[in-house]
Parts: C-alpha cells; structure tokens; sequence
C-alpha cells in the first residue's frame, strides 16, 4: 500500500532520481515567497511580542519591531507561572508517552508483519477500522473508565494508553517490517533463537527510521496534547504545559500580561522547533507515509 | 495465506494453534488496548445514551428522551450548524490552499527545501499556544492584523465581537495547518511519471489540460485521504473556540464538540452528551461512505497504461 519506501533494507529500490526537466517557473516562486511570508507572521508576530515591553504594547499604533529587547519578558514568565513545573511535567509525560509507543507498537506490528498464524490479515482489518475512530465517542466511556479506577487528576490517563498500541502506528511499522526479507528471521530461527530475541536484535535494528518516526510523532502529540491533560489533571502541580498556560490566563489577566504569555509560549514551542530542525528528515517521512496509497 | 490445496478452511492443527498462541501474546498490548479504548466505549456510549447519568449517581433509564431532545434543544441546533459552516468552508479552502502549495513546490524551485520548512512550520506550534499568537495578532490596540488592513483603507475592527467574524478568525487560523496536507500532496505529485506529461505534451496539451487529466486523477487517492482527514477535523473543532472566543460571541462559535464538552464536563449530562457522541460517530460514517461513494466514480488507483 505504501509507495514511498523508507529504505529499511538495501534490496529495496531507491526511489528514482529527482527529475529535472520541469525548472522553477518564476510564478510558483512568487506564489511560495508570498505564502511563506503569509505563514511566517504568526510566528514572526510570536518571537516580536515575547521581546516587547509593557510600554511597547500599549503604543496607539503596534510596532514590527521591538523598541527595545526586553530579555526579562523569560525570567519574569518564569516567575508568573509555575513554569518549570509544568515544563517538568510535560517533559515526564512526553517522555513516558514516547517509551510506551515505541515499545507497545514494536511488539505489534511484529506480531502482525513478522509472525504467521491463520487469520492474521482479518484481524489486521480491525487494526484498519479503527484508525477511522473519532476519539469524539470514546471520550465519556473512557473518563469514566479512569474514575472507576479512581485514577482521574493522576497522569495515568495520559499514559497508560501508549502502552497500549495505537491503530496508526501498528499500520505505519507492520508496513515497514514486512520489508524485512523473511530469509533473515528464519535464519536466526533456525539457529534457536526465540521471538523475542528476533524482535529484539534484528527487527528492532532495522526497523530504527520507522520507530524514529512514531517517536517524533507520539512526542509531538503528547507535548501539544491539551484535551486530555484538560479533562483527566485538576491540581495545578500535575497540569502540563498546555493546560497551565490557559488557566492562568484566564484565572490571572492582569497578571499574565501579552508579552509574559508570548514569552511562555515561545518557550513552549522552542523544544518542539528544535527537534523539527534535528529530525526534519523523518517529520516528512512520517507525514507522507500515511498519505500515500 | 498460503493454502495449496482446494479445501479452504482446514481443521486448526496443533501447529496453527502454537502459532495463533505465540501471535496472541505478541497482539496482548492491542487486544487490551481496543478492548479498553475502542470496543468498551463504543458499546458504553450507547447504552447511557438511553439514561440520565451524572457519572456520580445511579443510572436512570430514559428511552430515547435524550434523542427528542436533541431536536428541540436549539444551542444543539445552533452547534451542529456553526460545525456545518466551518467544514463547508475550513476543509475546501485547505485542501485548495495545500493542492496549490504542493504543486508551486513541484516546480522544482531550486531553494523548495526552504518553502517546505517554513510552510510546515505553523504546523507544529500546539493548537493552543497558536490561539494565544491569534488573540495577539488579532487585538484591536496592538495587533497586526488591524494594521494590516488599514493600510488597505479597512477600518479597524474587534473581528472576535462578531459572530461572523469570529467563526471567519477560525476558519482562518486553520488554514495555517495547510503545510501537512502540503506534504502529503507532494509525495504523491512525485509519484507522477514525467513521461506522461512529457508525452502529453508532444500530443499538444497545454498546462491546464495535463493538470486536468494526468495530475488530478492520479493525485485523486491522496485528494480523497485529505479530503477524509479534513472532513474529520472539521466535525471535532473544538481547542480553538475554546480559547479564543470561549464559544461566543452570541454562541456563534459553540461548535458540536465544545458543547458535547460542556454538556459532559461542565454540566454533568454524560447521557445527553454520550448521545450526541452517537450522532456525531453517525454521521462521521455517512461523510466517509459519502465521500468514498463519490471517490468510487473519480479516484484512479494505479496506473492503467
């Protein structure tokens, strides 16, 4: 189903060279650069206002430029929010996301890519089925779950479900593993070596880009996630990043001004941007492996 | 599936079983995880849609009452509606805007890499940190947006005072998200074989016509994905709303979601709530049968040269 490989092995082909003959009109140039410029404002707008002072933002007519950079915009957001509280949190519950979905998923996808047993694509059927899932209907059923597990206002809610699979990443990483030349697992079977250790020593390996992938994905979900830490976290010492920031806006206007806010949020968005510019590589694979047929 | 002989369904030997066994304990973190997270709530969500629940007393057993009700409760009206207008204009326009990003970065402009960075970039800012930017850019004293405008001669304007304006904000804003769907068009602009268009155009075709009939049927599948993803973001807007306009102004921007929230967590209704789940999850079914039928006539799968 998927076309664009993510090269796990070297017997599969490399896709073919860019082609060359179409070069840049200079009318999809224009069309890029004002679009480029269109989509760099909110984040233009974002840096500007975090440097800005009080004064600077109550000027009749709004500045493109800071009139001065105020670098204490950072250390006073820190101050009026519990900032590195709710940085800590959300970096535990990114990071506990991040190992349950690689783990969980890995197990999976090999039980579906790696192992044969009767009945095995129907089952993957349902795995299909419920990626198409809106997390609309199962929003009640499963705070309510949580409650009889007297686990609400906990962050097991937020993780306990990576352990668990998820629909999409199970297809993205069967796809990839059946790529694996079958050879190479019977091989290590026949020398005794038992699932686990095939999973484990050279699936696992192989499958590095792939998990790579599902990595950057799940921890971006989880690091934006806000639905979830607004419904399960009421004590402001759990509350991630998300959920604080619009809390105390609300509850505090006065004392949150404009910049302090911007300031948070660029602080917020700062890790995620870093990690774009790390793995860019594996951002484009990963939004392009579940839209091509 | 490799069976050899005819007879199709031959008896589970000790050997299928030790193989369905070994598999079971590597599926055990899905099977719990669907049972917990997909087939639970599905089967919960419709049996207290037929009761009154609060989630801390007992279950009182309605009927269908919370559905009547559902047609005379006129914010539900009013939600469903605001939830209409902003699919009908949110999923068009971005599937517009991402096809025409994608194709100008097919154009192999030698500096794409450039583009495509900073196009996808908004798309990875948290939906609630990129609603605070909008509040800000959008603020009548020091915002941009109204500085902007003016310079055009448009007068200075609280557009989150006004219902349309308010709901036309967030149909905006979710265009920013336009570099993901971007992407996805791009992968599939490359799947296109250069010999079509190149034999297109020695038959004589000009630009408009080798879009027409090379690239838009065999981009069809990935239209369709996008169409689908679109479609279903739009039937489950919510954060937005949420932060920006809190719903208001005049509950123009309540959307289906932010009420269901409401009347789940705030108002405690999880039965009424849980039979709006059942509506949406209803109607999120007929959009993608609807869509697919369409697809069936338009959508090309593979080549067929």
């Amino acid at each position: 189903m998927v076309t664009t490989s993510i090269e796990p092995t070297p017997d599969v082909a490399p896709r073919p060279p860019v082609q060359t003959t179409r070069h840049g009109g200079w009318g999809a140039r224009i069309f890029l650069l004002i679009m480029s410029a269109i989509f760099l404002i909110p984040v233009y707008w974002l840096v500007v206002t975090a440097f800005k002072t009080p004064t600077d933002l109550a000027q009749a007519s709004p500045s493109w430029f800071p009139r001065s950079w105020r670098w204490a915009n950072f250390s006073d957001a820190f101050r009026a929010f519990p900032f590195g509280r709710f940085f800590i949190n959300s970096v535990i519950i990114t990071a506990l996301t991040v190992i349950g979905t690689v783990i969980s998923n890995m197990i999976v996808a090999y039980g579906f890519a790696c192992l044969e047993w009767r009945g095995r694509d129907k089952v993957f059927y349902i795995v299909i089925a419920t990626i198409f899932l809106p997390s609309a209907i199962t929003l009640i059923p499963v705070f309510d779950l949580w409650g009889w597990l007297h686990l609400v206002n906990t962050w097991f809610p937020l993780i306990v479900p990576s352990f668990l699979g998820s629909a999409f990443f199970v297809f993205l990483l069967r796809q990839f593993m059946l790529q694996i030349p079958r050879d190479l697992l019977d091989a290590a079977r026949i020398e005794g070596a038992s699932e686990a250790r095939v999973l484990w020593q050279i699936v696992a390996p192989i499958s590095r880009p792939a998990l790579a992938v599902i990595a950057i994905f799940s921890a971006l979900g989880a690091w934006n996630d806000f639905l979830g830490p607004l419904i399960y976290l009421q004590d402001q010492k759990l509350q991630t990043l998300a959920i604080g920031l619009q809390y105390l806006r609300q509850t505090q206007p006065d004392k949150i001004t404009t910049n302090l806010l911007m300031a948070a949020s660029l602080m917020v968005i700062l890790p995620v941007v870093i990690m774009f510019f790390l793995f860019q590589r594996y951002f484009i694979r990963g939004i392009t492996l579940g839209g091509v047929k | 599936m490799a069976t050899t002989s005819v007879k199709k369904r031959a008896p589970w030997t000790r050997k299928d079983r030790a193989a369905l066994g070994k598999a079971l304990l590597f599926l055990s973190p899905w099977i719990l995880g669907t049972l917990a997270f997909t087939v639970f709530p599905l089967v919960y969500s419709i049996v207290i849609s037929f009761a009154r629940y609060t989630g801390l007393s007992g279950i009182k057993w309605l009927g269908v009452q919370n559905y009547t009700r559902l047609f005379s409760d006129p914010l539900l009206g009013k939600s469903a509606l605001n939830t209409m207008w902003y699919g009908v204009f949110a999923v068009p326009i971005g599937l517009v805007i991402a096809l025409l990003l994608a194709l100008a970065m097919n154009r192999r402009v030698r500096e794409v890499a450039v583009y495509r960075t900073i196009l996808y970039l908004p798309s990875l800012i948290p939906i609630f940190a990129f609603s605070f930017i909008f509040v800000v850019l959008l603020n009548p004293g020091y915002g941009i947006i109204n500085k902007f405008l003016s310079a055009f001669g448009v007068a200075t304007q609280n557009y989150l005072g006004d219902p349309v304006g308010a709901k036309g904000v967030i149909i905006g804003m979710a265009q920013f998200a336009a570099g993901n769907a971007a992407l996805i068009f791009l992968a599939g602009l490359n799947n296109v074989p250069e010999t079509l268009y190149d034999a297109a155009k020695v038959d004589g075709a000009n630009a408009f016509r080798r879009f027409r009939s090379i690239t838009l049927p065999l981009l069809s599948p990935v239209i369709l994905f996008n169409a689908i993803n679109g479609i279903n973001a739009a039937l489950q807007v919510f954060i937005p709303a949420y932060i920006i306009t809190n719903g208001g102004p005049n509950n123009s921007t309540l959307f289906y979601l932010f009420y269901l929230y409401k009347n789940a967590f705030s108002y405690a209704q999880l039965g009424y709530a849980s039979a709006m789940a059942v509506i949406l999850f209803l109607v999120g079914i007929a959009l993608a049968l609807l869509v697919f039928g369409l697809s069936r006539r338009y959508v090309h799968y593979g080549l067929e040269v």
